[in-house]
């Protein structure tokens, strides 16, 4: 039991082979573009309101579906404007701002409640890790945007009820992750020997077992903020996310859908937005689990 | 799984299973009753008091709530979900008749994620390294970034915007199916692509391959029956845990393509009030991925000797 390897993060499959100067070479190079996107977003998000040119809200129906400067609009408004006149620069940082308040809450709100009950769950065993674990099951068993529609429909869209169903969604995975890692590690020695001192189980878990188990909830957290974000932007797209009228990426694209055959950069802008975001952060996902676990790194 | 007996794990895994489900529809019934007051959808803007007071007698609503909750568990194990608000019908005549579309999509995109998905990943691991390795996983990361969403309207715009040659929504015929499926299967493709890869790279480096080839078989009976059967197991893992995803995706997907299958019935059903369809839809789905779960367990055991064996 205490040598078990963890298999919840998966070994990386003989990748050993891969000589690791390419490896590297091909890093660097992903490395710039990475770096910029990420700045973009987060400059984006939070200077919205310094830098974007116009109000995202603001209605000029004369100055409606003006197409990007590179497909014959002007420097005016370089992305365009919607079919409300409304400029698409300034939406879609204010919607880089959303995802972020949506990532920046709701990802460590999961990664707390999930920790806690697997904790919880790994550390008590007993009736306390059976119920834990069926409602592990049960979220499992439960589409998240199901919930989301129910609660749409009860308290009406908005950015606090996006960030509790994501919560509510995300939290089961840290959940087993954390109870796995805690059943192996209460069998372990440094454990046992604290334990046999006499030292309380708050005293256990807060200095020896829970300072193990970082590693893993950082690492989940940083591959979660991909999923975040693209689950935002579908809530939204549905119309059970954010508020509508905002400026989600999710309510942009909904509300460009209809001007498709005319407008087509309507939805190009905010979906390329979502694309280029996600997949840096799953990438920057993929590092950072490579960086803080010792086990894959000497792998490799 | 610590008992020993098939049966007797299958049982277990029935039981609570079914534990499960009667958890999410009690959410579900406490959620849709107690935070807002369904009268409000039963009744007309000129309805009188009297005229109120009789629909909440007719269904129940004046009953106090764990009387409404004991009738309603009462009639759910009779399998009587009640009738729609809307239109009368029996909720759940009204729900089966969606599910066979929602199946026909659901399994064309399962069949389209698994044949994308394991032929992309059984190429890609053996030639490994190459051009098409290199591509395949490009395609592979770039999938599992688009939302499902976006990616339909995107193919609506080139295929049926542009060009012109599928329809943009509906259903009826094999060609309303394409997008759709795509658009559902894209991302489990991209997953089941990733997990054979890296299944295959561990397979065709193992001692059981190399003895494979040791006596002498053939290289596609090498690939076929020792390295890619060892991947698979993995693979089954997956797509058990993506009958949730294919659900979700379901919503969006028949949103996006206007296809007529359970999932916007639910979504409508919400948007309207119906609470006795909203019941029952969310009642089928969690037993639906609930029952995959169950199906992967047993699956697990065809797929791989080694489980099989242990099991007898």
């Amino acid at each position: 039991m205490s040598m078990q390897i963890r298999h919840d993060v998966g070994l990386p499959a003989l990748e050993t082979a891969s000589p690791r100067r390419r490896r590297n070479w091909k890093r660097r190079a992903l490395l710039l573009p990475s770096v910029l996107v990420v700045t973009l977003f987060l400059v984006a998000a939070i200077f919205a309101d310094l830098l974007s040119p116009y109000d995202p809200l603001e209605i000029v129906l004369p100055d409606r579906l003006i197409p990007p400067v590179f497909s014959g609009g002007t420097w005016d408004h370089p992305l365009g404007t919607d079919q409300l006149g409304r400029d698409i620069l300034a939406r879609t940082m204010h919607g880089a701002r959303i995802s972020l308040m949506v990532v920046v809450i709701a990802v460590p709100a999961a990664a707390a409640v999930g920790t806690l009950v697997g904790l919880t769950a790994g550390w008590r065993l007993g009736w306390a890790d059976r119920v834990l674990m069926r409602l592990v099951d049960m979220q499992l068993a439960f589409p998240a945007l199901l919930f989301a529609v129910l609660v749409a429909a009860v308290w009406g869209p908005s950015l606090r009820n996006v960030i509790l169903i994501i919560t509510l969604w995300t939290w089961s995975g840290y959940a087993r992750l954390v109870r796995g890692d805690v059943l192996s590690l209460r069998e372990r020695e440094f454990v046992l020997a604290a334990r046999a001192i006499g030292a309380r189980d708050r005293r256990v878990l807060a200095r020896h077992v829970l300072p193990n188990l970082l590693n893993v909830v950082v690492i989940l957290m940083t591959m979660e903020v991909a999923t975040v974000i693209l689950f935002e932007a579908g809530l939204s797209f549905l119309n059970v996310g954010v508020e509508a009228g905002s400026s989600s990426w999710g309510i942009m694209i909904s509300e460009g859908r209809n001007f498709m055959p005319i407008a087509s950069w309507l939805i190009w802008i905010p979906g390329i937005a979502i694309v280029l975001v996600s997949l840096t952060a799953m990438m920057m996902g993929d590092w950072v689990r490579d960086a803080l676990d010792p086990q894959l790194r000497n792998l490799r | 799984m610590t008992g020993n007996n098939f049966w007797q794990v299958l049982a277990s895994r029935f039981l609570q299973g079914l534990l499960v489900v009667f958890l999410v529809v009690t959410a579900v019934f406490f959620v849709s009753r107690v935070t807002r007051d369904p009268i409000a959808y039963l009744a007309d803007i000129q309805s009188t008091e009297a005229e109120i007071d009789a629909l909440r007698e007719r269904f129940g609503l004046n009953d106090p709530l764990y009387v409404q909750y004991g009738n309603f568990l009462i009639n759910t194990a009779q399998l009587d979900m009640g009738r729609s608000l809307l239109n009368g019908r029996p909720a759940l005549t009204e729900v089966t008749a969606r599910v066979v579309k929602t199946l026909q999509l659901g399994a064309g995109s399962l069949l389209f994620a698994l044949l994308l998905g394991l032929l992309t990943g059984v190429i890609a691991s053996l030639r490994r390294g190459r051009l098409m390795d290199w591509l395949a996983r490009l395609l592979a990361v770039i999938g599992q970034a688009v939302p499902d969403f976006w990616l339909g309207l995107m193919l609506i715009f080139l295929f049926a915007v542009e060009l012109r040659w599928l329809p943009t929504g509906g259903s009826g015929s094999l060609k309303h199916m394409i997008m759709p499926m795509i658009t559902m299967g894209t991302f489990t493709a991209a997953a089941l692509m990733r997990l054979t890869r890296s299944g295959m790279i561990d397979a065709l480096g193992s001692d059981f391959v190399r003895t494979a080839r040791a006596k002498g078989l053939s290289e596609r009976a090498v690939v076929l029956r020792h390295a890619l059967r060892h991947a698979l197991l993995p693979v089954v893992t997956i797509l058990g845990l993506q009958a949730g995803r294919l659900i979700a995706g379901t919503l969006v997907v028949e949103t996006v393509f206007a296809w007529p299958g359970i999932g916007r019935l639910t979504i409508n059903s919400i948007n309207g009030g119906d609470f006795p369809v909203t019941q029952t839809a969310i009642m089928l789905i969690a037993c639906s991925i609930v029952l995959a779960n169950i199906v992967v367990d047993i699956s697990y055991r065809l797929v791989d000797p080694r489980i099989r064996a242990g099991a007898a």
